[in-house]
């Protein structure tokens, strides 16, 4: 979907992006990083509004400093910044926004009013904008930029300032978006939860570069060092056997154990082990890593690329 | 996507032709500007000097109305290219004050609301951006000054005859490039002091000052060094000279003043001579190229901090 080679950008002397290679496949991708990082500035750059200072990128195999229009025009994009036009209802903008993307009048009416509808400001829709409150104001970016429908949709921090149950309705309509399998996503937010809630994939930059991009689900389970088990019978013995292989081990209730594999120690010794002892391995899981621990590590390690 | 249906769906209809998209600004801009009956108001009075025009053209070639008013055509004002050349400066002079009222928000208000970046994130271009905030000026400007006036030398022709018509075509050509020329200037200085400067009372305020400033300072300039040199630099002036020069009514020598002794004997005499049309035009071109590349400048979707 976006294919990065070696994209980079500057602002005069300061170099913002720097030679960025990939190839984002995900249906939902969630942008991560802390502030100057280079998030908005990938998000302006892929839209064409900043050139490239060296390099390029393709987003459904089109330059985007070459084919920028056609780019734009399978293109939802919501700005983080307040944005809007004033002295019109909402129904109004973002009629006006699918007819710039291309939609007959009667047709980009239609639609607005879906729109308006589908992200819940179907009653306020003939509102204008300045009456809005923070919340709907969102609401009525992210109806501009589905309006036309477009195949890829960038959402520059959608949570911002919202309340918990603005937050959870903006969240379960990008999760609408993106399970209807119509569109692909490009969420860029500091909340950690907003992504894991609403992202497969995630692409963690660190000042200017690539840190992290990875399968969430796949990085969750790559931790595979720390077990979590669930035994049945004398546990004593068998925490003696596994001290004899070396493993730490925490036991937090009579019957659970937190182990810590060592190098050369596999799953099926521990099996053996159980068998040994007499002890009924009634649960064994990985434990997951959080987005959060996968964030605190990319920004602990050095670059990891794709 | 139905508004039933409740689900994010992809446009899959026809599109607009892309060179059409600019005037979707315009059609818009239409409703907000009528919104206001004061306007409305104002924009009617413009015609009031064309329904004057149209009079005397009749009353020209009218012997009842001529008998009843106890005059002949001689003494009315004769319809020649000076004629139209006196309401081609009238209603430009309006139109300056339709650019007032209309011109400075068009762009100061997306500015101050951020909307830039949702214009030029679609398949619309910056100069496609221009192209329609400029076109909502120069449709209304429009209507109030080539258009009817070519209408009413039709009418002219329509009731002197045919000979007449292709005799007096040149004044057609000085009615339509004189227009077109100041109001592309109108849009082109609103647009630009739009650009620069977010609040529109300060926008229009500065599109006065830049127009009446160097006007007074180049009759400041002309009478102390009894010259109209000074004149390349108010707009007034040039237009009024680029005028004179499509109609055939200009001439260099603006004046004479003669420096007498106490006795009133001539000792000096000194011819006021105007800017020839070339550097008038040249003066034109330039105002507007740095008009244009102020814009350029200006209308950008993100600014960018080097």
């Amino acid at each position: 979907m976006i294919d990065l080679h070696g994209l980079s950008v500057s602002f005069g002397r300061r170099s913002i992006l720097k030679n960025l290679r990939g190839d984002l496949r995900g249906k939902a991708i969630g942008l991560l990083g802390p502030n100057g990082a280079g998030k908005t500035t990938l998000i302006h750059t892929l839209l064409g509004f900043h050139p490239p200072s060296s390099g390029t990128a393709q987003i459904f195999g089109l330059d985007i400093s070459a084919q920028a229009k056609q780019i734009r025009a399978l293109i939802g994009y919501m700005p983080e910044r307040d944005s809007f036009i004033a002295k019109m209802s909402a129904v109004h903008f973002v009629r006006l926004m699918g007819e710039l993307s291309g939609l007959p009048s009667e047709a980009a009416l239609e639609r607005a009013h879906e729109a308006l509808f589908y992200v819940g400001l179907g009653e306020a829709r003939y509102r204008r904008l300045e009456t809005y409150s923070l919340g709907m104001k969102q609401l009525a970016k992210l109806a501009q930029a589905i309006v036309h429908g477009p195949r890829l949709i960038f959402l520059d921090e959608p949570t911002n300032g919202l309340d918990p149950p603005a937050r959870l309705r903006m969240i379960k309509l990008i999760r609408e978006i993106r399970d209807s399998g119509y569109a692909h996503i490009v969420l860029s937010s500091h909340l950690l939860l907003d992504v894991e809630e609403c992202c497969d994939e995630i692409l963690i930059l660190r000042d200017g570069q690539i840190a992290v991009y990875c399968n969430l689900e796949e990085e969750r389970k790559s931790n595979r060092k720390f077990l979590m088990l669930e035994t049945r019978g004398d546990q004593t013995k068998f925490v003696k056997a596994l001290q004899g292989l070396g493993c730490e081990y925490a036991v937090s209730s009579a019957n659970r154990l937190k182990i810590v594999l060592q190098e050369g120690v596999e799953v099926r010794d521990l099996y053996r082990i159980a068998e040994q002892e007499d002890v009924q391995l009634r649960r064994l899981s990985y434990k997951r890593d959080s987005l959060e621990d996968i964030f605190l590590k990319a920004m602990e390690n050095g670059y990891g690329g794709l | 996507m139905a508004v039933y249906e409740q689900t994010y769906k992809p446009y899959s209809g026809k599109l607009t032709p892309e060179w059409s998209r600019f005037l979707i600004i315009p059609r818009h801009a239409f409703r907000a500007v009528f919104n206001s009956k004061l306007f409305t108001a104002f924009y009617v009075i413009c015609f009031l000097p064309l329904l004057v025009e149209a009079i005397l053209i009749y009353l020209h070639h009218n012997f009842t109305a001529l008998t009843i008013f106890q005059t002949n055509a001689r003494q009315l004002i004769p319809i020649d290219g000076s004629f139209f050349e006196t309401f081609v400066i009238i209603q430009g002079c309006i139109g300056f004050f339709v650019a007032l009222l209309v011109g400075p928000p068009l762009v100061s208000r997306d500015l101050r609301n951020n909307a830039l970046p949702l214009y030029l994130c679609r398949p619309f271009s910056r100069t496609e951006y221009v192209m329609g905030k400029m076109s909502v000026l120069l449709i209304l400007l429009s209507w109030i000054t080539w258009i009817p006036q070519l209408l009413m030398f039709l009418f002219q022709s329509y009731l002197e005859g045919f000979a007449w018509f292709r005799s007096n075509l040149w004044i057609a050509n000085g009615i339509l490039i004189a227009s077109l020329v100041w109001i592309l200037l109108l849009a082109l200085l609103s647009q630009t002091v739009s650009a620069l400067l977010k609040w529109r009372i300060v926008a229009s305020g500065a599109m006065l000052g830049l127009v009446f400033i160097p006007s007074v300072f180049a009759g400041i300039v002309n009478f102390i060094f009894q010259t109209r040199y000074a004149n390349v630099i108010s707009l007034f002036a040039l237009m009024g000279n680029v005028t004179a020069g499509l109609f055939g009514t200009f001439d260099r020598v603006a004046g004479r003043v003669q420096i007498t002794d106490f006795n009133d004997n001539v000792i000096r005499e000194i011819v006021l001579i105007e800017p020839p049309l070339w550097l008038c035009w040249a003066a034109l071109f330039v105002f507007s190229a740095v008009c244009l590349a102020i814009l350029h400048w200006k209308v950008k979707a993100y600014e960018v901090v080097r």
